[in-house]
């Protein structure tokens, strides 16, 4: 399996896919350990930037899918497998559970064909309580509540360790990771594709569209036109980790034919999560909250949990969710082009990963790829950063053989200095703070960098990345040429060269 | 390991218990920071007016902050920075329990690069003081990109990593703080366009803002509130609303800094299951300072955030009285306080009042008063104090701003009640 190396003209890859969301990682990792040449290709500077690191952070068992559709099925099947990934690869789940929760008589009244669904869905332990169970289990719960659906299986995941947990094993496995690289063309020939990207071309047999938010454009540039990406933003909070006791399950709203509505839920990192809104923007790069949207879900959350109100909020975020017209995954290999399409996941991509990589796999397979078959390694084991495990700083064994564990940099999160060493070290490092925030939980803590930020920015800037994150000179510029392959591609966002050696062999 | 005393935060309130313990010729008094170096908040404050009150002279941030650590240490305090406190445990080593009611000592587990330890702590004093709310907390919508910070992480940027800022920045706030952020930037090399306050006019001193505008041409834009900020990627700027004229502008910018509007930093006490006040957000302290736990004190701006650091020295001053009073089993200068808390409240527009709690006997609250906030300006207020419909006392407090401290004799105390309900302080 060598690729690029150095910087002479790669051979043409087996596969490009294009994007590297939670979706591609999986697609990536799934056919690398299968000996097939990849290029994992995305526009960002890292994996996992767009709608992966901003959604609500649940493992969905797929309970409230459409039955006997794909998303159903792939659903399913990604739950069983990540959840059985995320426990050999370190990746934190918590097995919380959730209640859909009935506050009007017409949605009590829908329960039943809701517990019907699930059942349809193959998730069978789905079960109605009474109110008087519902406030035993959630007593801090609103006023008014009249029962609830429980779903036993429904989790709680880490989004940020996931895709990079892929991407790791991807490129261990011989992919090769070509970042900061929008895709603008492709050229679809009888022996190769060509897709054109702002860092230079890159030839490949075989093209898998994962753009998410841009799949429409990517599927345009190979001729296609089955659909149009309507983006849909969803605004989330995050509440102060005192809140958490709050709740124990995830509380699900029942849902509408539109969205799924706003939930209230734990998160890994011991925090508690209100949103999303939905709202179709035009925009699939507009991921501002609003003042409406903020407003509307502190009164859902006010209503939902109450004890929220007298929380502080630590973050507000917005992501998009990648929508299409269509009620189902847009997910279909044509052979004779050599080409996949692996669109309109939505808002369930996360959960559903693992599942959609073994599906489009065996398409491509189906078509003429040749996969060798193997059994699957052990996934490389992810730094932990769940709340409900042990962290280096509560590790005495782990101090005792390396004092910067207990030497803790960001005190909100508890980030030791050691493992910000080891993500910034680490075979996928971060290219800006982030990256950081997403493999460490670095700054993401209530104080928002009032105590740690100047600290941290002074690692990341010795570890010879730019930490001087406010400088005209560190905005993002994407080379126009790759003149000395893809190592050449550096610069963008004031980031090292090293950050582009992920591009391996 | 053991402790009399264990001190959690080594800033001034922290220090300056630590140094009046060992005064008092208290053994074993552990003083403990996460951070890496000793000295709180004036570490990185590099302005002049530190010390006025506490210790009669006028010096820089770093400059008391050392003299503070120096003291403690001097006076035989044991300071350990680097060091986090994990977890409490109750008695019954219950996980992740609350304090201890009362029986045997406090056991604290810390963590540090020397590994994991556990103190037993015959009295605990709380000193970790409050933080700004970023903007996140104050739900300010729009883009997220970097540049946008707390006076804290300014300062920490500017002074203690020696870093250089771009320009122009706005300050968002117009109280005391605001204005260090604004010389902190000054002297970071970024143009400061304006201190915005949603307020109708800033509430730091007269002096600070005449030389704002005359010596930085800085000038405050009062009954402005941030809207939006605006930059994916890089900061690009604010749009910020006219509060009176309902019209709003879109501001450029390179920074944008969120100051003030403290909280305290009340994670520890609440873990601890300390009573908490719904004013201050801090644990209700009676006058002695000591907390709902026998044992357990709390004392400068976890208590009243945010104070200047010469008011939090002067509490942690005042708590070390009441903990060795504690530890001698309430000898010393009188009887033990009482065991009824009796809560103080205060109604709108007051926001809070420190101390919170009065028991009977107990001694004057730091330096014999009580301090308060509001949330209006009045040239001339009148407060008063009421317990069940009898008025204990009268106050008038000359030039009330938002963000300053109000502060009101304690001469009435003793007459409040014990078995009563509320004491209640408002404006009358």
């Amino acid at each position: 399996m060598t690729g690029a190396e150095g910087t002479g003209e790669p051979l043409p890859a087996d596969v490009a896919v294009i994007g590297a969301g939670v979706v591609g990682t999986a697609i990536a990792r799934a056919l690398a350990l299968q000996d097939v040449s990849c290029v994992l290709i995305d526009a960002a500077n890292d994996v996992g930037t767009g709608t992966s690191k901003a959604n609500t952070a649940i493992l969905h068992t797929g309970f409230d899918t459409v039955p006997g559709s794909l998303e159903s099925r792939l659903l399913r099947r990604g739950y069983e497998l990540l959840g059985d990934y995320a426990g050999r690869a370190g990746i934190p789940v918590e097995r919380t559970g959730a209640l859909l929760v009935a506050w009007t008589a017409e949605q009590a009244a829908e329960l039943p064909a809701i517990e019907d669904k699930a059942r349809r869905n193959g998730v069978t332990d789905v079960h109605p309580i009474g109110v008087d169970e519902l406030y035993q289990r959630e007593p801090a719960l609103g006023p008014g509540a009249l029962g609830a659906l429980v779903i036993p299986g429904e989790s709680i995941i880490c989004p940020w360790t996931t895709p990079l947990a892929y991407a790791t094993e991807a490129l261990a496995a011989g992919a090769r990771l070509r970042l900061r690289s929008r895709a603008t063309g492709i050229r679809a020939g009888e022996a190769e594709h060509q897709v054109v990207t702002t860092t230079g071309m890159v030839r490949c047999r075989w093209v898998v569209n994962a753009a998410g938010l841009h799949s429409d454009g990517v599927d345009a540039m190979m001729g296609g036109d089955r659909f149009t990406i309507c983006p849909r933003r969803g605004e989330l909070i995050v509440f102060d980790k005192l809140a958490r006791p709050l709740l124990s399950s995830i509380l699900l709203p029942v849902p509408t034919a539109r969205t799924k509505g706003v939930l209230v839920a734990p998160t890994v990192y011991g925090n508690v999560l209100l949103g999303p809104t939905a709202e179709d923007v035009p925009d699939p790069a507009d991921v501002a909250t609003t003042a409406a949207g903020l407003a509307s879900l502190m009164d859902a959350g006010r209503r939902i949990l109450p004890g929220l109100a007298a929380e502080e909020v630590t973050a507000t975020y917005a992501g998009l969710r990648a929508a299409t017209a269509e009620r189902d995954y847009q997910i279909w290999v044509d052979g004779s082009r050599r080409y996949a399409c692996v669109a309109g996941i939505r808002s369930t991509g996360l959960s559903a990963s693992l599942g959609i990589a073994e599906y489009v796999s065996g398409l491509l397979a189906d078509a003429g790829l040749h996969l060798a078959g193997r059994p699957e390694p052990d996934p490389p084991v992810m730094p932990y950063i769940g709340q409900a495990g042990t962290r280096p700083y509560q590790d005495a064994a782990r101090i005792a053989a390396d004092s910067e564990y207990g030497q803790i940099v960001c005190h909100c999160e508890r980030v030791t200095r050691g493992e910000i060493r080891d993500a910034l070290a680490g075979p996928l490092p971060p290219a800006d703070l982030d990256g950081l925030r997403r493999r460490t939980r670095v700054l993401n803590g209530r104080c928002q960098g009032f105590y740690c930020a100047a600290t941290v920015a002074q690692l990341f800037a010795g570890s010879g990345m730019t930490g001087a994150v406010h400088s005209r000179a560190s905005r993002a510029k994407v080379p126009a040429t790759e003149s000395r392959g893809p190592q050449a591609s550096g610069g963008a966002g004031g980031s090292p060269p090293r950050t582009s050696t992920m591009e391996q062999g | 390991m053991n402790a009399d005393v264990l001190i959690v935060g080594a800033g001034p309130a922290g220090l300056a218990a630590a140094v009046e313990l060992r005064r008092l010729g208290v053994d074993r008094v552990l003083v403990l920071d996460r951070d890496e170096a000793a000295g709180g908040i004036p570490r990185h404050s590099e302005h002049t007016g530190f010390g006025a009150r506490d210790l009669r002279r006028v010096l820089t941030g770093p400059a008391y902050a050392r003299r503070y650590a120096d003291a403690a240490a001097s006076a035989g305090a044991d300071i350990r920075v680097g060091t986090t406190v994990a977890r409490w445990e109750g008695p019954d080593g219950s996980p992740g329990g609350g304090l201890s009611q009362g029986g045997g000592p406090h056991r604290v587990m810390l963590a540090s690069s020397a590994g994991i330890e556990t103190v037993a702590a015959r009295t605990v004093l709380l000193a970790t003081g409050c933080r700004e709310r970023p903007r996140t907390a104050r739900l300010v919508p729009g883009d997220r990109p970097p540049g946008v910070m707390t006076t804290g992480e300014l300062q920490r940027r500017v002074y203690l990593t020696g870093q250089r800022l771009p320009g122009p920045a706005l300050v968002v706030g117009a109280e005391h703080v605001s204005f260090s952020a604004m010389v902190t930037l000054a002297h970071a090399g970024a143009r400061v366009l304006a201190l915005v306050t949603d307020r109708p006019r800033h509430t730091s001193y007269a002096g600070f803002g005449l030389a704002a505008s005359w010596r930085w041409h800085v000038p405050v834009w009062p009954s402005t509130a941030v809207r939006r900020v605006a930059g994916r990627g890089r900061l690009e700027g604010a749009e910020l609303a006219d509060l009176r004229t309902g019209e709003s502008r879109f501001v450029a910018c390179d920074l944008v800094v969120f100051t003030g509007d403290w909280i305290p930093d009340h994670e520890l006490a609440r873990a601890g299951g300390l009573a908490m006040d719904p004013g201050t957000r801090g644990p209700a302290v009676d006058t002695a300072l000591g907390t709902s736990v026998p044992g357990v004190f709390a004392a400068g701006n976890l208590v009243h955030a945010a104070e200047t650091a010469d008011i939090a020295a002067l509490g942690g001053r005042h708590a070390a009285r009441g903990i060795v009073a504690f530890l001698r089993g309430g000898g010393g200068d009188g009887p033990a306080p009482g065991p009824v808390r009796l809560p103080v409240t205060v109604e709108p527009p007051l926001l809070w009042i420190a101390p919170n709690v009065l028991r009977a006997g107990g001694p004057a609250p730091p330096r014999g008063r009580f301090v308060l906030r509001s949330d209006v300006f009045a040239r001339l207020a009148r407060l008063e104090v009421w317990q069940d419909g009898r008025r204990l006392a009268t106050g008038f407090s000359y030039g009330m701003q938002p963000d300053r401290p109000v502060r009101l004799g304690a001469s009435w105390a003793s007459r409040a009640d014990p078995g009563g309900g509320p004491v209640t302080v408002r404006l009358a």
